[in-house]
């Protein structure tokens, strides 16, 4: 990996949520960020802290079915789940241009199902399981902007006040 | 009054044909056979294969059901929640028809015609009720008032209950939709023999949530090493179907119990789990209230529970025109 990309570890899904909301508070319209892990990494736990730091505070359930859910916050939010996607052809039927390249915020799990399709300007997250309770991140920002956010974000992260109980 | 019942939210393609709202002249659900017919590869959702087979699955509606089209007095369509690309499908298809048959066309929430599956299966099913939604993408506890009138009890947090079953599946080989083959694997295993995790079982909490029990099986898969084979897979899968049950039926029946509705009802993919259906009896007998679980065929994605939503839309005068849009959420 570069040296752009930056790992950090989280400790519980508390936590993986906190992190997400703290990047969502610093993500604008246009932006994507990629995920990337096995099942039960959390990668839906960080898509539920983006959304909550986006300003939204409903549900934010997976959308490994359905494909994709959309929700209202201070900008849309597109949330993506490439799990179900096997080859190339589902991508553009899916019409991956839309969804990829919207006007809102777009959350993609399962980002390697769709590599090349992924526009070069992004964040990618990938969320290792190292025990139980305890993930490690990396994040791989491609383009300025989004080096941008990764900066604000670990600037907010690790800043963060540490006495506060992240909640579950 | 015959309707039309269009659905192209997923990844089946259905139409049937409903008289008065009650009666199911015919319901067509495309199959691999039909997907197959058209040649290539079987994509598990598409808004290509919707195309492809809207026409045919439309026309062997009529035909089943032994109606013309200049017959048919008005087109249900699913126009939301799902993908928009393939919602677009039938909706375009719909419209189109309906303007050509000079027939009214109104839209239906997918999630209410999973509801409506109960009302077809049982038409003086006593009201309110309490109706629990599982399928892949959806898992919701809903209180039916009326026909037409719902007020939204809880729902999942994060995985829905079919989800988990075909992700569980997935980390022991199994192929999509894998619910199907759990349920087979598990039947005689003792759900007992693993401690898996019934999340967010308080009382007065009526949201769901899988995704820790879907990790916890993680876990104990790491720790066994090897994938559980014979009598363990067996009774690893009976433990884990239970946990999903449990939570589903517990949930539901504390809801039933609170709001002291006399019915409680099933829609939705996973309500063709036969461990799921036989509990749900059972708990509905101990309440003593009456339980309405429809059919298979009903359960899982098809137009006649749209037809049917449909129906009571019209019935209480809605319509929609030829402007009727798609709407990934609800």
């Amino acid at each position: 990996m570069s040296a752009r990309a930056e790992s950090l570890v989280s400790t519980s899904a508390g936590e993986s949520r906190e992190l997400g909301r703290a990047l969502g508070r610093v993500l604008e319209a246009g932006d994507l960020v990629a995920l990337y892990g096995d099942l039960g990494s959390g990668k839906t736990v960080l898509a539920q802290g983006i959304s909550v730091g986006l300003g939204f505070d409903g549900y934010v359930s997976s959308p490994s079915f359905i494909v994709v859910n959309e929700y209202a916050g201070r900008v849309p939010i597109l949330h993506i789940d490439l799990y179900r996607i096997h080859d190339t052809a589902e991508i553009e039927d899916l019409g991956y241009r839309e969804l990829f390249f919207g006007e809102g915020v777009a959350i993609i799990e399962w980002a390697e199902r769709a590599k090349e399709f992924l526009p070069d300007e992004r964040l990618d997250i990938h969320i290792s399981i190292d025990a139980p309770d305890r993930r490690t991140m990396v994040l791989y920002a491609r383009g300025d902007r989004h080096a941008r956010v990764k900066s604000t974000l670990l600037k907010l992260w690790r800043e963060r006040p540490q006495d506060e109980n992240p909640h579950d | 009054m015959l309707v039309l019942g269009v659905d192209t939210s997923c990844d089946e393609t259905s139409a049937a044909v409903l008289s008065d709202g009650r009666t199911i002249l015919s319901s067509i659900v495309a199959s691999q056979a039909i997907h197959a017919q058209f040649g290539g590869v079987v994509p598990e959702y598409a808004s290509r294969a919707h195309m492809q087979l809207i026409v045919p699955v439309v026309r062997q509606a009529l035909e089943a059901a032994g109606v013309e089209y200049g017959q048919i007095d008005a087109i249900a369509v699913t126009n939301r929640p799902g993908l928009v690309g393939c919602l677009l499908v039938g909706v375009s298809f719909a419209k189109a028809l309906a303007y050509s048959l000079d027939v009214a066309i109104v839209g239906v929430d997918h999630i209410e015609g999973h509801v409506f599956a109960a009302r077809l299966a049982e038409p003086d099913i006593r009201l309110p009720a309490v109706c629990l939604i599982a399928s892949g993408g959806h898992t919701e506890l809903i209180r039916v008032d009326a026909w037409g009138e719902y007020e939204a009890l809880g729902r999942t947090r994060d995985d829905a209950a079919g989800e988990a079953f075909d992700k569980v599946g997935k980390m022991l080989g199994m192929t999509y939709p894998a619910g199907p083959e759990i349920e087979r694997k598990a039947r005689g295993g003792d759900p007992t023999a693993f401690a898996f995790p019934r999340a967010m079982m308080r009382r007065g909490n009526p949201d769901f949530s899988f995704s820790g029990l879907k990790t916890a099986v993680r876990y104990k898969l790491d720790d066994m090493g090897a994938l559980p084979e014979g009598d363990e897979l067996r009774d690893f899968l009976a433990s884990f179907q239970a946990a999903v049950v449990d939570a589903l039926v517990i949930k539901t029946m504390w809801a039933v119990e609170d709001s002291g509705v006399p019915t409680v009802t099933l829609g939705g993919g996973v309500a063709a789990n036969a461990a799921l259906r036989e509990r749900l009896v059972e708990d509905a007998a101990r309440l003593g209230v009456s339980v309405v679980i429809p059919p298979r065929e009903l359960c899982t994605d098809n137009g006649a529970i749209i037809a049917a939503v449909g129906d009571a839309l019209l019935a209480r005068g809605q319509r929609d025109g030829l402007a009727l849009g798609v709407s990934a959420s609800r």
